[in-house]
């Protein structure tokens, strides 16, 4: 095969595909038959009340609990069936955002950040420590690198995971809950900050969050869950379901953030 | 019960094997050591530690030496102290009393930040990085420990003989050069060396045993107390189980050939 034609069949390659997928603990199934495709480029939110699997589903994605059934593929790559060595190649594709930031507190904020480019890259010291200032710069956070996690706020330490999760240059990025437990403001700034790095680094952003004014604001594309169907109930832009979903518990559900101002006009039904 | 006792041995197990991997591919790649790390837990698991280390042998070495002298006196055996004393000790005792102690300071450590990592997402955190935890966490640790534990041990020896001289003097007015002659004819510098062998396994147990229980820990807000507590409840019976066993294969060694 070509360079060129192998290319082009890594573009048709979507971010994340699920197939037929059930997840849950031990013999309690907490979603079943899932089956969602992320083309690249999408912000993509899922979204569902407390307790329907939404983190659930995000630890699964990406590698950290085996499903009970189906297919995950990451940037076209199984991870469910690969193997320890292949799975970790897989994780190295793509960065997380935990919800608390998961920094590492006996680091500095630059060591957190420098740690997967010195575990996982050749990259030379001067070379890290550029890369390092350039991340923590993309989140506003510059001239922090000596800080330690526990001297920052809520909203820098958020930030912070973002850079961590930026520091191989992923494509795809993975945020649990970004803004949750911020007040309005630092919620806002955030979505800015995610917006920025969608538009500097053209990465897939899958989110879970049930910040609403966030996902208007930001998402192009909404996957709302149930814990009664125990599936996807509907699945589009977040303007669109909230006005035309068949599903009176998404148009209930999403009316809740009222009008939010967004680009809302520009996104059609994905 | 038997279902959690299984499931415990079957984790405890892969437990291993994981660390081997990690150790073996620290052997293979020393620059891949987070050797800031690894001086941090040196520190922590040596020096800091050598204070109760001393006092703890220390009053080991002079109970050891009250209870014997009662004894021996009774039957006019003084001249066997110094080798009761330093036999018990460099045998059994300073390897024991440095693990317990060790155990308490260092284990219950290493499963309360494990665990209080594992709840803050932060070992997840590991693994989507494509970081093993193993190597990351329990490697510099084990280095510390396998390194700091006999050398606690050594000096753990020489006190707690130490304060069974000092017993013998006050008690029987023994004479300094007359202890240590006694002490070199009735103490072969073997017991040294199995004392401190039976620390480097001990180190090993207290360092497997104290990760293991923190990578181990649930979710709750108990979970690492919990946790922290089965590090030290294990590790103390990993290492009398251990000593046990060793005792039995030195002196296997020991009578070979005889």
């Amino acid at each position: 095969m070509t360079d060129e034609t192998d290319s082009s069949v890594k573009q048709n390659v979507p971010a994340i595909e699920v197939r037929d997928l059930s997840i849950g603990y031990g013999k309690r199934v907490v979603l079943e038959n899932l089956n969602f495709r992320i083309e690249p480029g999408q912000i993509v939110t899922i979204l569902g009340g407390s307790g329907c699997g939404k983190s659930t589903l995000l630890k699964h994605i990406i590698g950290l609990h085996k499903p009970l059934r189906g297919d995950i593929l990451v940037n076209g790559r199984s991870i469910v069936n690969a193997d320890e060595a292949e799975k970790r190649s897989i994780m190295s594709e793509f960065g997380v955002a935990y919800q608390g930031g998961a920094l590492f507190r006996s680091l500095t904020l630059a060591e957190n950040i420098a740690l997967p480019m010195e575990e996982l890259t050749p990259w030379s010291r001067d070379e890290i420590k550029k890369r390092v200032s350039e991340k923590l710069a993309l989140v506003h956070l510059d001239g922090y690198e000596s800080y330690m996690p526990a001297d920052l706020s809520g909203g820098m330490v958020k930030r912070a995971a973002f850079a961590r999760a930026l520091a191989l240059d992923p494509k795809l990025l993975f945020f649990d809950e970004p803004s949750a437990g911020l007040d309005p403001l630092t919620s806002d700034m955030l979505d800015s900050v995610i917006l920025e790095i969608r538009e500097k680094t053209h990465a897939t952003i899958m989110m879970v969050t049930h910040e609403l004014p966030s996902i208007f604001r930001i998402s192009d594309r909404v996957i709302m869950l149930s814990a009664e169907k125990k599936g996807v109930v509907d699945d589009g832009a977040p303007a669109y379901l909230r006005d035309n979903s068949r599903d009176d518990y998404v148009r209930s559900f999403l009316s809740r953030g009222g009008k939010v101002n967004c680009n809302e006009t520009e996104r059609g039904h994905v | 019960m038997l279902i959690q006792l299984r499931d415990e041995t079957v984790s405890l197990i892969s437990f291993i094997g994981d660390t081997a991997a990690a150790m073996w591919e620290g052997i293979r790649h020393p620059k891949r050591l987070r050797w800031k790390d690894f001086l941090f837990y040196m520190n922590s698991c040596g020096p800091d530690g050598l204070p109760i280390t001393i006092m703890i042998c220390a009053l080991m070495g002079v109970v050891l030496a009250y209870q014997a002298e009662v004894q021996s006196h009774k039957y006019g055996a003084d001249n066997f102290l110094p080798m009761v004393i330093g036999c018990t000790i460099l045998r059994e005792l300073g390897p024991l009393m440095v693990a317990i102690v060790s155990t308490g300071r260092c284990g219950s450590a290493f499963a309360a930040e494990i665990g209080t990592m594992k709840i803050s997402e932060e070992l997840d955190a590991l693994r989507t990085m494509g970081i093993r935890p193993a190597r990351f966490l329990v490697v510099p640790k084990m280095w510390a420990m396998l390194l700091m534990l006999p050398l606690l041990t050594a000096i753990g020896d020489f006190v707690g003989c130490a304060g069974g001289y000092m017993v013998l003097r006050s008690e029987i007015g023994m004479p300094v050069d007359l202890f240590l002659r006694l002490t070199r004819q009735g103490v072969a510098v073997k017991y040294f060396i199995e004392g401190i062998l039976k620390s480097v396994v001990f180190a090993y147990i207290i360092t497997v045993t104290g990760c293991w229980r923190g990578f181990r820990t649930g979710s709750d807000a108990i979970a690492v107390g919990r946790s922290t507590t089965s590090a030290v409840v294990n590790s103390i019976l990993f290492i009398v189980l251990a000593d046990a066993f060793l005792a039995k294969l030195f002196t296997v060694i020991y009578t070979w050939g005889q």
